[in-house]
């Protein structure tokens, strides 16, 4: 089913948590919702499924407008952040909770209920589990009978709110790879709400982030992660660095240092030069590399991370180097950038 | 003569907790003390009194006694207490749930003002209470013309008994749902919506069940409080022997006229009630621990 998200806006008592969102999820898709908290991922879940009504926009089911639809018209799986299993029922009733309360002539028997539940269980890889109460269950056990619960309703299209939010890392790890295996199966058009990057790059088709009510960027993981649409965008995916530098004609300065950059259309004025720590290289302290002095060093498991002060505005400059590359990591050290981007200050400033 | 049940259960239990002595429990023999004093009220205010209405109300044999509570006047007594507790608890059911959902599903204006005015007859004197209806219903009263002309007779009947016992004991089923609904918030709810189940499926099938032990909770004291209700319904009950007296008007009756032993012979029946409430109260809290202890506070 695709969905169309026409300019919508949502606002809770006059405060605004979205404006003039839009988007386009095309049929069979992982769109995953990324943002900062209170970003209005949750908001902009909520409206696709009918838990939340629009302040003003559209929401399109393939060609019906859904906008004014109910919650059950719109036939959506909804899977809570906190499962909100029915905790007096079995999981097997929990997962044939859809079902059950269908209208009498749209309602399969009984057997074909409880047989659609042991199919869906199956499905999630709990089967033999239905007898049990959902505080008998672990927690990714319970988000997994969350989502056979949401999947017994054939819905149009799958919703989850931070899925794995409240699961350890191994969990969410293996759950993670296990909803995309999930995802290929079936092939229901899926959109998830997550807050960790990994996450979202890893699982989704296309990411979707968010700032502030507003959509950033969409795009696939190389999109967001190599071309940014915004210093919001590069700095909240990965780890990132921001030097402000100054335009002049076309060229980037830092202090009076003419850096050795292709020319930039950028207006004359203020801006910041964003760079990832791995896509520095040490180079000569000469004509067009940014010098600094290390300020500290550190080993992670795969890189040795060296910090740098630039100038005397204490701005500072994370670089990853190899490990291995071990010598002389004291004083002062001279880097190039391999990769780059430029913002106006302006727009940094509100990004940030 | 009912003893109020929550309060005898709440102290009672005390005691029994604390067997071994944690950094902030006092000195052993304070302790002590402390412990007689309590002990010794409630013997004297609770416990005296109960034993003092089983042998009163047996003093002349069981013969007497039996008596006592198959006259008629005290059969007509009995059942119109039951019948009024038929009515109002229900009544108060229907209200509790509605006034919980609205308080605790939704935002309103006004929600504040709904809960102060839902304690309102905690607050308000039970006579205050009765008499709010001889004003309204009274032959004098504001609408008790428009109810004679109608052929309704509300103040000395029936009618009048039900509206000041519903109103005494409203608070009871909402108070106990309110704090646990609250709580609970509206997740399932919006679980069952999403998973396609009309609104009146998702209250029968999630909500109901979610608070079903506070609400039997609620219900219990509510039938305690209806059942025992003197105040209020002896302004709008007229006293007219075998018709208007329930239970407790009834004993008041019989004990002004010197016939104590029937009057403690009645009186034990409702005493009687108590205990059997305070019983299963007991047993829902010892059962239901963990869904109760998020009900506290009334
Ligand atoms: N029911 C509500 N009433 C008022 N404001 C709300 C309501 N729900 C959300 N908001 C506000 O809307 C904004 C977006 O909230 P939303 O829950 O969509 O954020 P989110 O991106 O899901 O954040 P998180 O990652 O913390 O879950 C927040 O500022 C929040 O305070
Ligand atoms: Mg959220």
């Amino acid at each position: 089913m695709d969905i169309s998200i026409e300019n919508i806006r949502k606002e809770f008592e006059r405060f605004p948590a979205l404006h003039d969102v839009s988007l386009d999820i095309r049929s069979g898709e992982l769109i995953a919702l990324l943002g900062p908290s209170g970003s209005g991922k949750t908001t902009l879940l909520r409206l696709i499924a009918g838990l939340e009504f629009l302040t003003s926009g559209r929401i399109l089911f393939g060609n019906e407008d859904a906008s004014h639809k109910s919650v059950q018209e719109r036939n959506v799986g909804f899977v809570f952040q906190h499962y909100a299993l029915f905790k007096h029922m079995t999981v097997a009733d929990n997962v044939g909770f859809g079902l059950r309360v269908r209208p009498r002539s749209q309602r399969p028997s009984r057997a074909e209920i409880r047989r659609r539940a042991e199919e869906l269980l199956e499905l999630v890889q709990l089967p033999g589990l239905g007898k049990r109460f959902p505080a008998q269950l672990s927690g990714g056990q319970r988000q997994r009978v969350a989502l056979a619960r949401a999947l017994a309703i054939e819905p149009r299209v799958l919703l989850l709110d931070e899925p794995f939010g409240a699961l350890d890392a191994k969990v969410r790890r293996e759950l993670r790879r296990w909803l995309r295996e999930l995802h290929e199966r079936t092939g229901h058009t899926t959109v998830f709400v997550t807050h960790d990057q990994e996450e979202a790059m890893e699982l989704a088709d296309r990411v979707v982030v968010m700032s502030n009510g507003k959509i950033e960027q969409v795009g696939s993981a190389d999109d967001i992660y190599d071309a940014p649409a915004s210093p919001f965008v590069f700095s909240f995916i990965g780890a990132s660095n921001a030097l402000r530098v100054h335009v002049e004609a076309g060229r980037v300065y830092l202090d009076d240092r003419p850096l050795e950059l292709p020319r930039t259309n950028l207006p004359d004025g203020p801006a910041r030069l964003y760079l990832r720590p791995h896509d520095l290289e040490v180079s000569r302290d000469e004509a067009g590399s940014i010098p600094g002095v290390i300020s500290a060093v550190r080993r992670t498991s795969g890189a040795r991370l060296i910090e740098l002060e630039i100038g005397g505005r204490r701005d500072r400059l994370e670089i990853e180097l190899p490990a291995e590359q071990s010598h002389r990591l004291n004083g002062r050290l001279a880097v190039r950038p391999r990769k780059w981007q430029l913002y106006r200050d302006d727009e940094c400033r509100l990004a940030s | 003569m009912v003893l109020e049940p929550s309060f005898q259960g709440a102290v009672l239990a005390a005691p029994a907790r604390s067997s071994h002595r944690s950094p902030v429990s006092e000195a052993p023999a304070t302790r002590r003390v402390l412990i007689a004093i309590a002990l010794l009220f409630l013997g004297f205010f609770l416990f005296l009194p109960l034993v003092a209405v089983f042998v009163e109300a047996l003093r002349g044999g069981v013969g007497t006694y039996l008596r006592a509570i198959s006259e008629p006047d005290a059969l007509s007594a009995m059942k119109l207490t039951l019948l009024v507790a038929a009515i109002a608890v229900p009544a108060n059911i229907v209200f509790g749930i509605a006034a919980a959902w609205a308080i605790a599903k939704f935002e309103f204006k006004g929600k504040a003002f709904l809960i102060t005015l839902i304690d309102l007859p905690f607050s308000v004197s039970p006579v205050i209470s009765g008499l709010v209806y001889i004003l309204l219903f009274g032959t004098h009263g504001v609408l008790g013309p428009l109810v004679e002309s109608a052929g309704i007779k509300i103040v000395f009947a029936l009618p009048g008994i039900v509206l000041a016992t519903i109103f005494v004991t409203f608070p009871f089923v909402a108070r106990e749902l309110i704090p646990l609904m609250q709580e609970q918030g509206t997740g399932d709810e919006e679980a069952a919506l999403s998973l396609g189940a009309s609104g009146f499926k998702t209250f029968l099938l999630v909500t109901l069940p979610n608070v079903k032990w506070a609400l039997l909770y609620g219900v219990l004291l509510c039938n305690a409080r209806a059942m025992g209700e003197f105040g209020a319904v002896s302004v709008v009950s007229g006293h007219i022997r075998g018709v208007t007296n329930t239970m407790p008007l009834h004993v008041e009756i019989l004990y002004n006229e010197y016939a104590f032993q029937a009057a403690f012979a009645v009186a034990s029946l409702l005493a009687l009630l108590a205990l059997l409430t305070l019983a299963l109260k007991s047993l829902l809290e010892w059962r239901f621990a963990d869904g109760i202890a998020a009900v506290r506070g009334h």
